[in-house]
């Protein structure tokens, strides 16, 4: 624990040394809300969303792109990085367990998305007057289960990849296909709707926190899933991590 | 009573034979050296004493505990440098040190050990920014941080040029006359000769020979080498007779006498009694290359 806590706090002040990077990962999806709400027929309700506005339709997906960037894209870079360069090596030879760094990543990748989603819905709520989720509980539930399913799948990723270039190839496509379905890139209302539809089932399964935000609370199935891809991931990710 | 004993050691990778069968023992305070070609197993056998890889056979027992069944104690009491681990490139070198202090129960202070090591104007310097041999620096006093009883080296100076070499093998001295049991693993002979009082010669996983850098070149490789510009004609016969001497030989004006025992001073002698003057005298001795070269089959690297 003592050890844990010490990682911890270097490791935290390795990321803020990392400007570029923070800034990117914690503000870019409110850099993106803001331009979009700064255009005024985003901001007038609209039928097509169900009488909302397209910022507050959009929201949930920019909500994606952190949690996409930090969990399939950052975190398995850190990890693999780290293995390669025998970082968690050295500290299997000292009495703190490479393990501590682990967790230290996974507390610093979920401290970022929290800071990123919480500056989302604030910014989001006092400039264009997005409404706070209205199903704080849903929302809540929704967040984590998305949050635990794309972080065991960077988890997974840096587990098989045996090589910071290995994990790469792998995490872009994933990063990829994660905004994608998400609706990062394309607003879901203009995607093919069977795509859309995948993308209720794709972490961090943004339909379910589009249900929550707009007052509806979360299918128990969007939710079912994110649980059920966390679980398998991680064990996945638990089972074939090497230190090495 | 050795501090550690490895015995029958063998490790396989899948098919590959990493080590064979290595038996040694490293007694309390010594530099012990362990000496081989590139792939020979020597970071596989170290490895194992450190409780990083499993053994598939034969005895490993460090301080008198099992490295994997007491690693929590060893971890507290042993401290590694493994080859090629870096560090995170925004990791500062007392952050580092510092951190690495805190895993132990009764570590070094971080600031002296800074000093101690040279890198006192480098406290606050990225990992990334630091020279190989200032990296290499960093990678010791972590490995020390821990005030341990055994520190093993794997490869410390490989990289590095002469002079950071030479500086950081004073720092090994210093850190054995300061009570630490030292493994160390290199493939440089000067390296060994200079800094080792034992050494263990490994080939194909095999320990091939294991003594003092001295011994070993005595027993492999005892010729010695004179070579001369005499001021007079030498008769060969005048050398031969010596009992020190096995062989004369002429290059140009060269005379090259190769022989066992006190040759020099036989040699200087006969001269001496013959009033010739023995210029551009040179003695050469078989080097721990040349023992190397005889045990292995292999030129070591350089
Ligand atoms: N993790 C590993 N997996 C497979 N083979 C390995 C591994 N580590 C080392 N080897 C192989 O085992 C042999 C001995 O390696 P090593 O102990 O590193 O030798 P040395 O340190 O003497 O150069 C080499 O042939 C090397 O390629
Ligand atoms: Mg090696």
């Amino acid at each position: 624990m003592h050890a844990f806590r010490n990682i911890l706090r270097i490791e935290a002040r390795l990321y803020l040394r990392d400007l570029p990077t923070l800034l990117l990962t914690v503000g870019l999806p409110t850099v993106i809300l803001v331009v979009l709400g700064l255009v005024p027929s985003l901001r007038k309700p609209d039928p097509t969303f169900d009488g909302q506005t397209f910022v507050s339709y959009f929201a949930p997906s920019l909500l994606v792109v952190t949690l996409a960037m930090v969990g399939v894209n950052i975190l398995p870079a850190v990890l693999a990085t780290y293995r390669e360069r025998g970082v968690l090596r050295r500290l299997a030879t000292t009495p703190a367990h490479p393990a501590a760094l682990l967790a230290a990543q996974l507390v610093l990748a979920l401290a970022g998305i929290l800071a990123s989603a919480l500056l989302l819905i604030v910014v989001a709520r006092l400039a264009f007057g997005v409404p706070l989720p209205r199903h704080p509980l849903g929302f809540t539930l929704a967040f984590i289960l998305g949050t635990a399913a794309l972080l065991s799948l960077g988890l997974l990723v840096a587990a098989v990849a045996r090589t910071t270039r290995a994990a790469q190839a792998l995490a872009v496509p994933l990063f990829l296909v994660t905004m994608f379905f998400g609706g990062v890139y394309l607003p879901r209302f203009l995607l093919p709707d069977v795509v859309a539809r995948i993308g209720d089932y794709t972490p961090p399964g943004v339909q379910a926190l589009l249900d929550a935000w707009t007052g509806a609370p979360p299918q128990a199935l969007h939710l079912g899933i994110m649980a059920v891809i966390a679980v398998v991931a991680g064990a996945g990710a638990a089972k074939l991590f090497r230190w090495e | 009573m050795p501090v550690i004993e490895v015995t029958h050691l063998k490790k396989r990778y899948g098919d590959l034979v990493a080590v064979d069968d290595v038996s040694l023992a490293v007694e309390a305070g010594e530099i012990f050296g362990v000496l081989g070609p590139n792939g020979a197993g020597k970071t596989t056998t170290v490895e194992c004493v450190a409780g990083l890889r499993v053994p598939d056979g034969g005895g490993v027992s460090v301080l008198g505990l099992d490295p994997r069944r007491d690693a929590a104690q060893l971890r507290q009491r042993v401290g590694v440098q493994l080859q090629e681990s870096q560090l995170p490139d925004r990791l500062r070198v007392a952050e580092a040190l510092e951190l690495y202090a805190s895993f132990y129960r009764n570590p070094a202070d971080p600031a002296e050990l800074i000093d101690k090591l040279g890198l006192g104007d480098k406290r606050n310097t990225a990992y990334k920014k630091l020279s190989g041999g200032q990296k290499q620096r960093l990678s010791i006093a972590l490995a020390l941080v821990g005030n341990p009883e055994i520190a093993i080296l794997d490869e410390l100076t490989t990289g590095l040029d002469p002079q950071a070499r030479r500086d950081t093998w004073g720092l090994i001295e210093q850190v054995r006359d300061s009570g630490v049991t030292i493994v160390l693993v290199t493939h440089f002979m000067e390296e060994a000769e200079r800094l080792c009082d034992r050494v263990a010669v490994i080939d194909r996983g095999r320990v091939v020979a294991l003594d003092s850098p001295a011994g070993l070149v005595s027993t492999v490789a005892p010729e010695q080498r004179i070579r001369f510009r005499p001021s007079a004609p030498v008769d060969d016969r005048l050398l031969t007779d010596l009992p020190e001497v096995s062989a004369v030989q002429r290059t140009g004006s060269q005379v090259v006498v190769t022989g066992t025992g006190e040759l020099l001073h036989a040699v200087t002698s006969v001269l001496a009694r013959h009033q010739i003057v023995a210029a551009d005298l040179r003695l050469e001795q078989s080097t721990l290359d040349d023992a190397f070269v005889e045990l292995t089959g292999h030129r070591p690297a350089n």
